[in-house]
């Protein structure tokens, strides 16, 4: 077994330099690395370039992060319900490139897997293709999409073994397993550490080869962005 | 009379056919999925990651771990999964999605959808619509026929940042039900009580009316 195991996020984050670029797991709030955001906050990096799909809210998630001006960009799907956020944007402190949602996963997963570039029918015929390569295959049209090339990616799993193995929870899988492996560093906490050999190989989503540290996460804040509920009766 | 967001949503829910996994979009969208027949079984899409959504959760059992593309807590039904999003967009681009549904700011006569940008106005994001409509073979636009101003935003051409091009096969506004053709809109069916003057006024693009025009029906 190889140990992936640090013992606290400040070994987990060892490393990070200014102008660097970061992945971040998460869709809102769901499934964002917390305790890694947080001790960013701290290092207090710079000229940061983040690849999150969305870019936390005011006093929270990446937001955090935007109050202190340590993001130069901003790589994301979609980047509402941040008024720092849009001030910094129309006063052109911070450069922002908007991509597709399905982009975004597959330039993370293409980071992974190895492959440079590949053709998505997304944003064919929008600006998001302008100076981009295009081709027809079977005559629908395609936008050639490039790879993620960061340093690190910060990851929010459920559950983890020393060995790296991973285990994610409903909908804050997100892109987190997409950036397991799409950097050159991947940082992961979790909520539950386990033993190795206490997860079933099985249910594993994510093997412990894309993982470098990992390392248990404390104080969960979890926090709702938009609450929904239904009155019984 | 021209119908409310609900009577939209209830006439695309007519759409929606046994065994479809359908995609909703936020807005007028999202009510689809209240008016969807009881007898025909149909998963919802959510793009952040589960399929087999359910209503919303009872006071106190929301969970922070389960929210749809909206970020709203939802819950799931027998039958759900749960996926990465690399995944979700594998479902979407590679035509598993049976029907999306989404809102617009414009349609043009060719089926070209903008809803994602005004330009001058602070610009979120296209999230996931512009995968969704590069990639769906059937795509069901729910929208207003004209804007606050009473201008059409059924267009020969749209005005406003692309989302997607030669892609919207019908549209059902507060008038009208219309399909996309080679030629432009075609009418099939007026809101009760609109007649097809008010929809001919209401429609800058190419409007196509062959025969006698029926009402919608529920």
């Amino acid at each position: 077994m190889i140990r992936k195991v640090v013992n606290n996020v400040t070994e987990a984050c060892k490393g990070i330099e200014n102008g660097m670029t970061l992945m971040f797991g998460g869709f809102g709030l769901s499934g964002i690395p917390e305790n890694a955001i947080a001790h960013l906050v701290k290092l207090n990096n710079t000229k940061l370039t983040c690849i999150s799909n969305n870019a936390g809210v005011d006093d929270f998630g990446l937001g955090l992060l935007l109050q202190k001006k340590q993001i130069k960009k901003m790589i994301s799907s979609y980047v509402g319900e941040n008024a720092e956020f849009e001030r910094q944007m129309l006063s052109g402190e911070l450069d922002v490139e908007l991509i597709p949602q399905g982009t975004l996963a597959q330039r993370c997963q293409a980071a992974q897997g190895g492959f440079p570039a590949f053709y998505t029918p997304a944003g064919y015929g929008t600006e998001v293709a302008e100076g981009k390569e295009t081709r027809e295959f079977n005559g629908k049209w395609y936008v050639l999409e490039k790879a993620f090339e960061a340093d690190f990616a910060f990851i929010k799993a459920w559950k983890g073994d020393e060995a790296g193995n991973l285990i994610f929870k409903g909908t804050a899988r997100n892109f987190n397993p997409n950036m397991c492996g799409a950097a050159k560093i991947t940082v992961v906490e979790v909520e539950e550490l386990l033993p190795a050999g206490a997860l079933d190989p099985n249910q594993v989503h994510i093997p412990g080869i894309f993982v470098q540290r990992i390392f248990q996460g404390k104080n969960y804040e979890k926090r709702i962005e938009q609450l929904t509920v239904r009155k019984r009766n | 009379m021209a119908l409310s967001k609900d009577q939209i949503a209830q006439r695309i829910a007519k759409e929606v056919k046994d065994g479809y996994y359908v995609n909703l979009g936020i807005g007028i969208p999202t009510l689809v999925a209240n008016f969807v027949r009881e007898d025909i079984n149909v998963e919802f899409q959510s793009e952040n990651g589960v399929l087999g959504m359910g209503p919303f959760p009872f006071e106190g059992e929301e969970d922070p771990d389960l929210i749809n593309a909206g970020k709203q807590t939802i819950t799931t039904l027998p039958g759900a999964s749960f996926f990465d999003s690399a995944m979700s967009f594998s479902m979407i681009r590679g035509q598993h999605v049976d029907l999306t549904i989404l809102g617009a700011m414009e349609v043009s006569e060719s089926g070209d959808i903008a809803n994602w940008k005004i330009p001058g106005v602070m610009v979120k994001g296209m999230g996931g619509a512009m995968d969704l409509v590069a990639s769906a073979e059937n795509i069901i636009v729910a929208m207003m026929h004209t804007n606050k101003a009473g201008e059409s935003k059924l267009l020969k051409k749209c005005s406003l940042p692309l989302t997607g091009v030669h892609c919207v096969k019908k549209v059902v506004t507060n008038l009208a039900v219309l399909e996309i053709t080679k030629n432009g809109f075609q009418l099939l069916e007026r809101a009760p009580g609109v007649s097809v003057e008010e929809i001919i006024t209401a429609t800058e693009g190419n409007l196509i009316i062959k025969g006698d025009i029926p009402e919608m029906k529920f």
